[in-house]
């Protein structure tokens, strides 16, 4: 096995002796014998590290890695240039903690307040937080800055993704908040089944740009119709997608939240993602979690530190606006050397990208005999398509690599598409469509 | 140094993807007005910004990074190797599940680990970090209650050397926090305990050891007491690294646990995280836990199944010490931190002056009154020899506290070196006590001002202001 406890024997008894014991077990006086424990733990034996390389590459062996991926759904493939890992795999912003000690830990602070620039810029907004955990965690921690003691039931629209709103709800049952639903008219929020429901116990409206289905919500009539109902505006949004669409802050939204993992940060398998929030200044003190600020050493030079910390937990305790304290730091330094990467034309041509070609595919599935669900609206780079036969599809794109769209209920499958797939899969993909379609 | 924002030209950039394959297509509906000022860079001025950012981040791999309370281990090269894995890396969440068989396999190996070393009978990867590991465990305690149709218990008792996460965790949850006092030895007060132990409560948040480093011998009684008043016993994990392989939550009467993968399993911090906060909680509790198809679970918190690739690396690291290296770390953990503690307590007083677990907490209370040099000036000297400070003013209930949590990955070099540093500082402290207000002297910033930073914020960088 290997060790990464460097004392060897003869200087374990010599430290023994200096704290005046004579065996390792001699410092555990404090824990009552009745729950020590008498046997080894029934764990493996620890390996070699030549031995858990093999092991832990042949599990990585058993999953399938898609060479052709059609599926989105909170999740996207996205070209991540190299310098994103060059720049993020220092040691030192992998190994470091939270930020506590600013005379060191500057290179991790401005690489926050860079980030918290970056979210700003993205979404229009005044102000935003060094992340958290997820997007649906950032939706969560969006409605909580929103209660107040007469209001306080969370509307959610029926086309925000149904993991963002089943965090929602874990997160409302904790606070004994009730979650409504706005149904949908035509795949996007339905305004007039919204503006009954806005009534004045409402705390706030969440609704997703582009939405699950794909579609594009009118963000400033729903808007106007929440806070017309004196409540807030949560907008959850694809980042990507705010290089095209009208901001958050341009829609008068009070606060911006989203996934952040389409920016230079890979599968993973559901993580770890980046959750990102911004709101007005305002409700900036509202905000959970670390946010850095630029102050001045006592020699005058610029410096960053944590700030606005009388909001957290370690101050406030019960009454902090989030229990939040590790949050996804080294995501959100991944994404700002991203989008320094990318910069504002390039992330603008992938936002384009992603759209033509979804756009395309959208029309080969058409043709290929998958009519699409909502035909009038307009879509980023997701949409729904018909979809009789799921189970047979998804084995036929399997078989050549692909992976199809996400099956929804009522026959019905969700597609993405990204600046990563080329045309020639996309020809492909439909040529499988049709194929099954026929049969 | 220079913002990312304030280097580069305007229309400098990379083209990292080329042309279009399919005709563009522009979408119609309300579009972006305003200009998107991200910056425009050379790929080369990206590759020196963040090599410099480094530059002024001390890391666990720059050197001694005591920090208590945060068991800043050496985080393996193997971890890092394992969760760079293409066949990890590259896995979309929603993939059918015969597609990611090794990704579950991973899942399944380490939750069985953990529930062996924690003595429970099930667990969730789902949470974080800690924190929300906390808040999770406290929602199946909530939604027990409810399901047994206990409904008057609506508080939670939390020690007064409590993280801070605690009572925000239990707020989150929709409890009412009674703090509990803590006695002269720094353990849980059983009078206070029992008085307040009644029907209204839900129950009970525990590290052991505690956070001021001792393990608190009276563990069976604190958790028979408060099941006997029909509460639950919840274990905070921040500490386990110094029982693991010795002691179990499970055995000394605890429902329901969260650990920090981040800290006792050698995955690393991420300058604030990603972390992982698993929870694992008796069988009786098992059909609350979120992610799960179970009419009785909490739901999800947090989309997909968790922060995959640090389970891939704790994985790592438990395949690797395995059953012998899992008690070896907690001893000498705990050993480093005797060793450090003995040879420091002449001149440093501690605030419990006993044998202690993993860390160790000083109080600068008499070195502050005689000379003026407080907890925060002693840290701040430390920076000068490439030491992270320990954990300052934490836990509360101690004065001028300094927290030393040495880990077991140090030599014992490294540790006397450490001894040495701090015994000259307070040599300095006695003899020249002015000039240790303005230290740190070689580090690229000194002191910042975190008061004008909290009244007048600046959060992000002012384009007007500076002309762009």
């Amino acid at each position: 096995m290997a060790t990464y406890v460097p004392a060897a024997r003869e200087e374990e008894q010599a430290m023994l002796e200096a704290c005046g014991l004579h065996q390792l077990d001699d410092l555990y006086g404090d824990v009552p014998a009745s729950v020590r424990l008498t046997t080894p733990l029934n764990l493996p034996e620890g390996m070699a590290e030549m031995s858990v390389r093999r092991e832990m590459e042949r599990l990585a062996g058993q999953n399938t890695v898609f060479p052709h991926v059609f599926r989105g759904a909170g999740a996207y493939r996205h070209m991540i240039p190299a310098i994103v890992e060059t720049a993020a795999g220092h040691e030192a912003f992998r190994t470091a903690y939270t930020p506590y000690q600013a005379e060191i830990s500057q290179g991790v602070l401005q690489s926050i307040f860079e980030f918290q620039t970056d979210i700003c810029e993205l979404t229009g907004m005044e102000a935003a937080n060094a992340s958290v955990y997820d997007g649906a965690c950032a939706a969560a921690e969006a409605c909580e800055m929103c209660r107040e003691r007469k209001r306080s039931r969370i509307l959610v629209s029926e086309s925000v993704d149904p993991k963002v709103l089943s965090v929602i709800r874990t997160y409302a049952f904790g606070r004994d908040v009730q979650v409504d639903l706005v149904p949908l008219s035509g795949g996007v929020t339905d305004p007039e089944a919204l503006s009954a429901l806005v009534t004045e116990d409402v705390s706030c409206l969440v609704v997703q740009q582009p939405n699950f289905f794909g579609c594009l919500e009118d963000l400033d009539k729903l808007t106007a119709q929440a806070h017309a109902g004196g409540a807030k505006m949560i907008v959850h949004f694809n980042p990507i997608a705010l290089a095209l669409l009208k901001t958050p802050g341009e829609c008068g939204a009070d606060i911006a939240v989203g996934e952040g993992q389409p920016l230079g940060i890979p599968l993973s398998w559901g993580g770890p993602y980046l959750g990102f929030m911004a709101t007005t200044a305002k409700l900036m003190r509202r905000l959970p979690g670390r946010i850095v600020g630029e102050t001045a050493d006592e020699q005058g030079r610029r410096a960053f530190v944590l700030t606005l910390q009388a909001r957290e937990q370690h101050i406030r305790r019960e009454k902090a606006s989030s229990n939040i304290c590790s949050n996804e730091a080294l995501c959100a330094l991944r994404a700002a050397a991203y989008l320094a990467a990318m910069g504002p034309k390039g992330l603008r041509e992938v936002a384009v990208q992603c759209a033509s070609k979804a756009h395309y595919l959208q029309k080969a599935l058409e043709e290929a005999g998958l009519p699409p669900v909502f035909p009038e609206r307009e879509f980023f780079h997701e949409f729904v398509t018909h979809c009789p036969d799921a189970g047979r599809l998804l084995s036929a794109l399997r078989r050549e690599g692909i992976l199809g769209g996400l099956p929804l209920s009522g026959n019905r499958m969700l597609w993405c598409a990204t600046e990563m797939n080329t045309r020639e899969e996309m020809d492909r993909a439909a040529a499988i469509v049709r194929e099954v379609t026929k049969q | 140094m220079k913002l990312i924002f304030e280097q580069g030209h305007p229309g400098r950039g990379t083209d990292y993807l080329g042309p279009c394959d399919v005709p563009m297509v522009s979408i119609h509906g309300a579009l972006r007005e305003k200009p998107l000022r991200l910056p425009e860079v050379s790929e080369i001025e990206v590759d020196r910004h963040y090599s410099q950012l480094a530059r002024r981040t001390h890391g666990v791999n720059d050197g001694f990074y005591p920090l208590g309370s945060c068991t800043m281990k050496y985080n393996p090269a193997i971890n890092e190797y394992a969760a760079s894995l293409p066949g990890f890396t590259q896995v979309h969440p929603l993939q059918e599940a015969d597609t990611a068989q090794g990704c579950r396999e991973v899942c399944e190996r380490l939750k069985a680990m953990l529930c062996e070393i924690t003595g429970m009978d099930a667990m969730t990867l789902q949470p974080a970090a800690g924190a929300h590991g906390e808040f999770t465990g406290l929602l199946l305690i909530k939604a027990y209650h409810r399901a047994m149709g206990h409904t008057g218990r609506t508080k939670i008792l939390v020690p007064d050397s409590a993280h801070g996460t605690n009572p925000a965790s239990a707020s989150m949850a929709g409890f009412e926090v009674v703090s509990i006092a803590s006695d002269e030895n720094g353990f849980v007060d059983l009078g206070a305990l029992k008085a307040a132990a009644k029907e209204d409560v839900a129950g009970l948040m525990l590290t052991n050891p505690n956070t001021v480093g001792l393990f608190d011998p009276q563990i069976l009684e604190i958790t028979r007491i408060v099941h006997e008043a029909g509460g639950l016993n919840y274990y905070d994990g921040a500490n386990l690294n110094a029982v693991m392989g010795v002691a179990r939550p499970g055995d000394m009467g605890f429902d329901v646990v969260h650990l920090n993968l981040h800290k006792t399993f050698s995955t690393p911090h991420g300058g604030g995280g990603p972390g992982s906060g698993p929870n694992g909680c008796k069988q009786f509790l098992a059909p609350f836990l979120p992610g799960q198809d179970t009419p009785e679970s909490i739901g999800n918190v947090r989309s997909f199944g968790g922060n995959f690739l640090v389970a891939v690396r704790a994985l790592t690291y438990l395949m690797t010490i395995g059953r012998e290296g899992v008690p070896q770390a907690a001893k000498h953990a705990v050993l480093n931190a005797n060793y450090m503690r003995v040879k420091l307590s002449d001149l440093f007083p501690m605030a419990y002056d006993r044998i202690c677990m993993h860390e160790f907490v000083m109080s600068l209370e008499k070195l502050k009154e005689e000379t003026g040099v407080s907890a925060l000036d002693v840290a701040k000297a430390m920076l000068d020899h490439g030491i992270h400070p320990p954990t300052m003013y934490f836990p509360l209930i101690v004065h001028e506290a300094l927290m030393v949590e040495p880990t077991e990955t140090e030599t014992r070099e490294t540790l006397d070196e450490a001894v040495r540093v701090l015994r000259e500082i307070w040599e300095k402290a006695q003899q020249d006590p002015s000039s240790m207000h303005h230290l740190p002297e070689t580090t690229p910033v000194c002191r910042p001002d975190e008061v004008a930073a909290a009244r007048n914020p600046r959060i992000r960088y002012d384009f007007e202001a500076m002309g762009r």
